[in-house]
């Protein structure tokens, strides 16, 4: 069951890349479909966990036996909501990008598919996946797929971007390899080497070695980092994003950057207990810099894409606050534990929301040519739709009570106020630079005087035949355009009016790694 | 007597598809000597057939020469390589009939029957006969089989190199042949100390090595002139010169099949000093960073395909060095030794494909727009390079992964920071090729396409890929 999830979009890709010059719409149309289905996919996974913790439907081979290493692969409270994430993200992307350039080389759509749909099947995997080197394999793939998007569809000083993301991450990435095989080395003395993420978790095989454990975690912990990205190894991060395109941007932001937040929840506090807890006020410091950080400097910025860049560093500096905070054993575990349950909620919210900001400024980019916030103004007249569904996604990346931002950043917070209460009230500072500069982009874009970029103020040109009528005048959201924002802002919605839904499933894994950390 | 040839039937079988090779080939009018590739190739299969279904854990002519996994390993491999490039050679202008358009103008002038004579014939042959000269560096348990072995193993290539009768063959022939005299002699000399403090020419001998600063001495002129059939620091020098100066499938050869053997032989050399007499797993440990780190920092500013290949490969022979140093203290140091050179065996070579599809493309500058042109072809680039650096899920990720673990399993966590630093830093030159074949500009050229060459890039590619994925059932 779940390695048909993961491998469902890899099949789909083969067959796409085997038939010999495809149409463009048999290739989007199965893009659209498989994403649909690996939706509904992972809303089976996710009935499937059981409530009282524990994985679903576990898949376990031998892969490498002589080292240690496994297929294996299991769907917990904390993988389920990103896996579903992670498929509704990727049917909004597919949505979003139906609509292509006419001059476009069917080819290169076809290539543009096939990208994605790899994308798509490493970061359902990496979330699935309870080996250690099953998840390197998914996380490294992510970045070479990655690299590949932004260097063949991005713009700007894309090429000089793409380089600069995939050797940063992948050194963070290796240097995570290294953190991997001083585990599974440390776990010889226990019964042979392994890199299965329960057993070493049961195992704890670093307890009581101090500097072995401090290094393993420290090779981890960097790793982890850079792909969040924690302050101060977060510099690739901007660029990148102004370079690549929309889809990329969004698959990146709600994505890429999970899997090192992830990381931390699946990885580093279960199998490294100890020196977690030494360590945790590191990265609650960290946490808190991030978020401070992140929103100074994406107040200042000119550019809106750039500006959504930065508040993804912001977004996920609560995260690493907070499961900082739940590595202080002296808070109670009721704490802890809603610290580590905001804390997901919390990745799923922002994979939700910065998806559907990076898709409204894609939209912006390819009528105007521009996401610079000077550019754009008055948008609420000529463009209802998007204004609506823009000022929609900034409330809730701005944490409004009713939206999915607000639940994660309230349980989070509340949950690391009893750990490290001066820390979380100047992350809580956050909160207000976040209002600000979100209020102040929607003052500057949708209000005042209506002016566009002429790009957007012509209409396009009418196509010859039938297309003429398609042919909108308005350079207001497509139909498609708009359902994929709808669709991850009803997502950001649902969980905002009933986060039973989703805590109900992250609780119990909570509640085990706050257990396992206590050791 | 008998039993030992039989137990080197598969070195046998390869050896005599060279002397069946050049018998044909003397039959056959220069310029059309197709029938010894295929003979060649046959021999090739059969020695892979022969050497799987063989005893394994005996022994030949006194000890001299072991079959373990290790030996059939090789002897897997190098056949499987022969075969590669022997199917490569079929390509017009491979198979050291000429480096032909590419590099030599007055190739142009001259009529090729007369310039090539049976090239193609002697190509096929020597790579035969280096074949056989690698399959014997794996299995030797020797000292003075091995110093014959280096002989038979380097000699072919030297040959080789020159085939094509241009000036730059000419200079990487002259090259490799002086640097493996001279690096010859300094093997020999450690052979000769080793024997006479030992008073043995056996392996099993090595253990009683007295005089530790002697020993240790003549263990490092053997490890150098082994380096030199390896193309490692510190006897690289010949590598950039002899891969730039031949066509793309010679380059294959040079530096792939004595490798198989070579890191063999020095696995079996090393393991059997003690440590205690010799501290060879932190010599091993220095030379193997020293290959990765100098490989990768001269490959970082070349512009020439071959050069940046070819210096990759130094940086590789780093990497493999890494099991090998493990070896004394871990049990995982063989499995992941052997594992990563069958890795390397089918990445480079893919990668060493794709250049030889395209011998007029040997610049970076040239490779802009490959992708658009060439996809396959791009899409086997992208994966050999990317494996070559060590990205999951391709086969040389399962060997850097093993060979890590086995340096991390064996106390030299040290050892794995710095290969996995280099790996790194290999990934920007890497990427430096990659870059331009996916860029969207227009193609520099409008070439044609080795046929063969193309097919056998994307088989590979594919393999390695394929292989990554399967790596449990290979043993």
């Amino acid at each position: 069951m779940l390695t048909a999830l993961w491998l469902a979009p890899l099949v789909v890709a083969a067959v796409l890349a085997a038939v010999p010059a495809a149409r463009r719409e048999v290739v989007l149309g199965a893009w659209l479909v498989l994403t649909v289905a690996e939706v509904v996919g992972a809303g089976f996974v996710w009935t499937a966990v059981p409530r009282a913790g524990g994985f679903a439907s576990e898949v376990a081979a031998p892969w490498i036996p002589a080292f240690g290493v496994g297929y294996h692969l299991g769907a917990d409270g904390f993988s389920a909501p990103l896996v579903a994430m992670t498929a509704v993200v990727f049917l909004a992307v597919a949505l979003g990008s139906l609509r292509r350039p006419d001059v476009e080389d069917p080819a290169r759509t076809r290539a543009f598919v096939l990208l994605f749909l790899a994308l798509e099947a490493v970061g359902i995997g990496v979330f699935l996946a309870l080996d250690l080197v099953l998840f390197f394999v998914f996380f490294d793939l992510s970045i070479v797929l990655m690299y590949f998007v932004i260097a063949g569809w991005g713009s700007g000083a894309r090429t000089r971007s793409a380089l600069q993301f995939f050797l940063y991450t992948f050194l963070g990435s290796l240097v995570m390899l290294l953190g991997f095989l001083v585990l599974a080395v440390g776990a010889r003395d226990h019964g042979g080497i392994t890199f299965d993420i329960p057993t070493l978790a049961a195992r704890n095989p670093l307890a009581g070695q101090g500097v072995t454990g401090a290094l393993a975690l420290a090779a981890i912990g960097i790793g982890l980092a850079i792909k969040t990205p924690v302050w101060p190894v977060h510099t690739w991060l901007p660029p990148a994003h102004t370079d690549a395109p929309a889809a990329g941007s969004a698959v990146l932001a709600a994505v890429l950057l999970k899997m090192g937040t992830y990381g931390f929840v699946r990885i580093a506090m279960p199998l490294l207990p100890g020196p977690w807890r030494s360590a945790a006020l590191v990265f609650v410091v960290l946490g808190v810099v991030s978020v401070l950080w992140g929103a100074l400097v994406a107040l200042a910025q000119r550019d809106l894409k750039r500006m959504v860049a930065y508040t993804s560093i912001t977004h996920l500096g609560y995260v690493v606050l907070a499961v900082g905070a739940a590595g202080f054993v002296a808070a109670g575990p009721e704490a802890r534990i809603l610290a580590v349950t905001g804390a997901t909620v919390q990745m799923v919210s922002h994979g939700l929301i910065t998806a559907a900001l990076f898709l409204l400024t894609g939209v912006l980019r390819r009528r105007g040519g521009t996401s610079e916030i000077a550019a754009w103004s008055g948008l609420a007249g000529p463009m209802p739709r998007f204004s609506w569904t823009f000022a929609l996604a900034a409330f809730a990346s701005l944490g409004l009570p009713g939206l999915s931002g607000f639940v994660g950043e309230f349980s989070l917070l509340a949950g690391s106020l009893p750990a490290v209460p001066v820390w979380t009230v100047l992350a809580a500072l956050g909160l207000a630079l976040t209002a600000a500069l979100f209020l102040r982009a929607l003052q500057a874009m949708l209000l005042g005087d209506r002016h566009l970029p002429a790009r957007a103020e012509r209409p396009p040109v009418p196509r010859a035949g039938l297309a003429r009528f398609r042919a909108p005048g308005s350079p207001d959201l497509r139909v498609a355009e708009t359902t994929a924002v709808g669709l991850l802002l009803a997502c950001s919605l649902a969980v905002g009016v009933a986060p039973a839904l989703l805590t109900t499933t992250i609780a119990p894994a909570a509640a085990q790694v706050v257990a396992l950390v206590s050791r | 007597m008998t039993a030992d040839v039989v137990t080197l039937l598969p070195e046998v079988v390869l050896a005599l598809g060279a002397v069946l090779g050049l018998l044909v080939g003397s039959f056959l009018p220069p310029g059309r000597e197709a029938p010894v590739r295929w003979v060649g190739i046959a021999a090739a299969v059969a020695t892979i057939v022969v050497a799987l279904v063989g005893p394994v854990g005996a022994s030949a002519f006194g000890g001299t020469y072991t079959v373990d996994v290790a030996t059939t390993t090789v002897r897997v491999l190098v056949a499987g390589a022969v075969a590669v490039t022997l199917v490569l050679a079929g390509d017009p202008g491979a198979g050291g009939a000429s480096n032909g358009t590419i590099l030599a103008s007055n190739a142009r002038t001259a009529p090729l029957t007369q310039r090539a004579g049976r090239s193609r014939t002697a190509f096929a042959v020597l790579v035969q006969l280096s074949g056989v000269g690698a399959m014997v560096l794996g299995g030797a348990s020797d000292l003075l089989l091995l110093a014959a072995a280096v002989l038979l193993a380097g000699l072919p290539l030297a040959a080789l190199a020159g085939l094509a009768r241009d000036g730059r063959a000419a200079e990487a022939a002259l090259k490799y042949f002086l640097s493996s005299a001279l690096f010859g002699l300094v093997l020999l000399t450690g052979v000769t100390v080793l024997l006479g403090l030992t008073g043995a020419r056996a392996y099993a001998a090595l253990g009683r090595v007295v005089p530790p600063v002697a020993g240790a001495v003549a263990l490092l002129l053997v490890l150098v002139g082994l380096l030199m059939t390896l193309g490692g620091v510190p006897a690289h020098f010949w590598v950039p010169d002899a891969v730039d100066g031949t066509h793309p499938v010679t380059g294959a050869v040079l530096t792939t099949t004595a490798k198989l053997g070579g890191l063999v032989a020095v696995w079996r050399l090393l393991v059997a000093v003690p440590t205690a007499t010799v501290p060879w797993p932190l010599l091993v440990a220095v030379l193997g960073v020293g290959s990765m780190t100098l490989g990768n920092l001269a490959a970082f500013a070349q512009t020439s395909l071959r050069r940046l290949l070819a210096y990759s490969t130094v940086s590789q022979v780093g990497y493999l060095l890494v099991p090998v140093a493990a070896a004394a203290r871990s049990p995982l140091a063989l499995p992941a030794l052997l594992g990563y050179l069958a890795a390397y065996a089918t990445t480079n070579l893919a990668v060493f494909a794709v250049l030889a599809a395209r011998p007029h493309a040997l610049e970076i500058a040239d490779q802009r727009g490959l992708a658009r042109r060439h996809p396959l072809l791009a899409v086997a680039l992208a994966v050999g390079l990317l494996g070559l650096v060590g990205t999951p899920p391709t086969v040389v990720f399962a060997g850097k992964l093993a060979g890590f673990t086995a340096a991390v399993d064996g106390g030299m966590t040290w050892l794995a920071v710095v290969a996995i630093l280099n790996s790194i830093a290999s990934l920007f030159y890497y990427l430096r090729w990659i870059a331009p074949v996916f860029s969207t500009g227009d193609p520099v050229l409008r070439d044609p396409v080795a046929p063969r060459a193309r097919v056998v890039a994307v088989v590979l590619a594919a393999a390695s890929v394929v292989g990554g994925v399967l790596v449990a059932f290979v043993r």
